[in-house]
């Protein structure tokens, strides 16, 4: 009967602190997504939580992911460095969630090489050359006689999506001899160790251990992104279910306030607003 | 006499049962049998579900696709439009770091087993065993992280000295080894004793000669070797095969162990140096365990995902030539667990079938070898017990 009690108790005290957490719903921002978009939502967050006393969680598991957590309810706002894709939104709607589309800033992508590297410009169609397989050599682009390491994104990553859209174009698939890495900061360290390796990351994620190259002729910078001169920018969305509203439309509305300006731009992205 | 009394009366009680007491023991047993059964029966029950479950899922695939392209292409583009599921590549990248892994891991752990059981000091064995079984206690991804930051730029740095100095360390043993045996083979036909020896001691020098020739000349080519990118096949089966020792070196150490004093110490007693005893007496009476401990080994190779995935590079190509291990490739456990996030049911469904496709392929891999390995063991108790 003392275990049959105890049971009882603990059942009581678990379904009291599940309530607890039910209510405390509204006041709760969850967010699931890019990792390019991730730095943004967790620096906002730390902001956000600090004036307004919100809790934020960020998860970053890739665009794709985010999207299918949008879809499937369980986060308030999907981080993307991508558009929703017809096939996505379609599966929202079936699920009756009505996915909002609200940029937060801007992003380039950076071509990222090891610092000795001697090539310093690449055109959009030698990048493409590269990944498509048909450049093999540096020296083909102008650099030392060594082999090109090309180093690529997972699928589910916007990022890579954005590459493929803004670079390869729908018919030229990118070489089956690209390696393959699961997130900004991998393909950044991968980079950064292997001297003749090339990848594409998130402007915001470009330090001192690579080098990023101009694309035809263009620094990739606040400056050339903004104006889009650069040629590899994109936008960063955050989608909601419906228009923002609450303590989500507060949070989203933060990249249009001065101090939502300057976090973005002390963290290496763009403002958009 | 109080001692006989009290064995006396003990006896009796533990013989007198009372009905009732017999219910209750027959009841109790009963039960613990059940117990048992159900948890026995539990286990195979997950097996099956398991196996269903993979495959209801993994049908769809092969509906839609058919099997021809998924065994016969490599070109892997699961998010193109159209997409295409040439998983070849795929597959060939599974099976060669795995025999890459076994190919270091199993001389290695088979060796290490040998000296745990039959040469070092008993005292030694206490120690050393634990350390070996510890590896396997170190989680993969922390495996994985090492490969990716510290072997992977090491391999690119130095890939040329470290592999000559692999060669040489490899290499040198085996030719003195062979260098001793040829002389004495050539000259063996020479009937008197002095000429004999002298005629060994040129040919002595003349094998050597040409054995230090091939490792210079091997080593120095493996020297200007520069590997291009350190998340490569030889990575990833470097750091597989040390997964993979504790478990090969722990089990074929028991089998070893098993084999019990009266054989070796009959051998011994033939006359049969420990030499002779360990190679012809002691592995072939544990070979079944042995090549069961091998099989869980590449089986520990094979299932593995996080180190695959951080430190393969994910290149679904086929090397070139087939067997360079310094390109990167892609392997099955790697792809599901990089393409999963992205394969929901509610977009693209052969894209999420796919990767239950392949998770089935490793399955039945498992399930053959683990049937092969049985067969073997089975065969090889009838031969040692002399049916």
């Amino acid at each position: 009967m003392k275990l049959f009690k105890k049971i009882v108790y603990s059942a009581a005290v678990f379904g009291l602190v599940a309530s607890a957490d039910a209510m405390a719903a509204g006041n709760k921002i969850v967010m699931d997504g890019s990792t390019t978009v991730g730095p943004i939502a967790k620096a906002f967050a730390s902001h956000f939580t600090k004036t307004t006393g919100v809790q934020v969680t960020v998860s970053e598991s890739g665009s794709g992911n985010g999207a299918k957590s949008l879809i499937n309810k369980t986060c308030d706002i999907a981080n993307m460095s991508r558009p929703m894709k017809d096939n996505e939104i379609a599966a929202a709607k079936g699920k009756g969630v009505n996915p909002v589309e609200n940029v937060v800033a801007l992003d380039g992508l950076a071509m990222a090489v090891h610092p000795s590297n001697r090539v310093n410009n690449l055109s959009k169609a030698q990048i493409r050359s590269i990944y498509m397989g048909r450049f093999t050599n540096w020296s083909q682009v102008g650099g030392p006689n060594a082999p090109i390491v090309m180093i690529q994104r997972e699928s589910n990553s916007g990022t890579q999506d954005s590459f493929k859209e803004l670079v390869m174009g729908k018919d030229n698939p990118i070489s089956q001899r690209t390696e393959t890495q699961a997130s900004n900061g991998a393909i950044k360290s991968r980079v950064a160790s292997t001297p003749n390796a090339i990848g594409f990351i998130g402007l915001g994620f470009v330090d001192n251990s690579v080098k990023a190259l101009l694309v035809d002729g263009v620094d990739p910078d606040v400056r050339t992104v903004k104006n889009g001169t650069y040629p590899l920018h994109r936008p960063l969305f955050m989608y909601t279910n419906g228009q923002p509203t609450g303590v989500v439309k507060q949070f989203i509305d933060l990249s249009k306030t001065a101090e939502g300006k300057r976090i973005i731009s002390e963290i290496g992205f763009v403002n958009y607003h | 006499m109080n001692g006989e009394d009290s064995v006396a009366t003990g006896r009796s009680s533990a013989f007198v049962v009372t009905a009732k007491k017999r219910k209750i023991q027959q009841i109790t047993r009963k039960i613990g049998e059940s117990a048992l059964f159900l948890v026995a029966a539990t286990v195979a029950i997950i097996v099956i579900f398991i196996f269903f479950f993979v495959a209801r899922d993994a049908v769809p695939f092969f509906e839609i696709r058919g099997f021809r392209e998924f065994f016969t292409s490599s070109d892997w583009y699961p998010a193109d439009d159209p997409p295409r599921f040439g998983a070849w590549a795929i597959i060939y990248g599974s099976l060669m770091v795995t025999a890459g892994s076994a190919l270091i891991a199993v001389p290695m752990g088979i060796a290490a087993a040998i000296c745990l059981s039959d040469v070092i000091p008993f005292s030694v064995r206490q120690y050393v065993k634990p350390v070996i079984e510890m590896l396997a206690a170190i989680p993969s991804v922390a495996f994985g992280f090492f490969a990716l930051v510290i072997l992977a730029p090491l391999l690119q740095n130095y890939g040329g000295p470290i592999l000559m100095w692999t060669w040489w360390i490899i290499a040198s043993p085996f030719l003195l080894l062979a260098v001793i045996v040829l002389s004495e083979l050539v000259s063996m036909s020479i009937q008197d004793d002095k000429h004999r020896k002298i005629a060994q001691r040129m040919y002595v020098s003349f094998f050597g000669l040409i054995a230090l020739i091939l490792l210079f000349f091997v080593g120095n080519n493996l020297q200007k070797i520069e590997i291009m990118t350190g998340t490569n096949a030889l990575n990833v089966s470097i750091i597989l095969s040390f997964m993979a020792l504790p478990t090969i070196v722990s089990v074929s150490e028991d089998a070893l162990q098993a084999v019990g004093r009266d054989l070796r110490e009959g051998s011994y007693a033939l006359g049969a140096t420990r030499a002779e005893t360990i190679i012809k007496i002691i592995l072939p009476a544990a070979s079944s365990g042995i090549l069961a401990a091998v099989i869980l080994g590449i089986m520990r190779s094979l299932g593995e995902t996080m180190v695959v995935w951080m430190a393969s590079g994910n290149a679904s190509h086929i090397p070139d030539p087939w067997f360079n291990y310094l390109e990167s490739v892609r392997t099955l456990t790697a792809t599901i667990a990089g393409d999963m996030g992205e394969a929901d049911q509610v977009t693209g469904s052969a894209r999420f079938h796919v990767l239950f496709a392949m998770g089935l392929l490793l399955l039945v891999i498992s399930f053959i070898s683990n049937f092969i390995s049985e067969r073997i063991v089975v065969r090889q108790r009838k031969i040692l017990s002399g049916q």
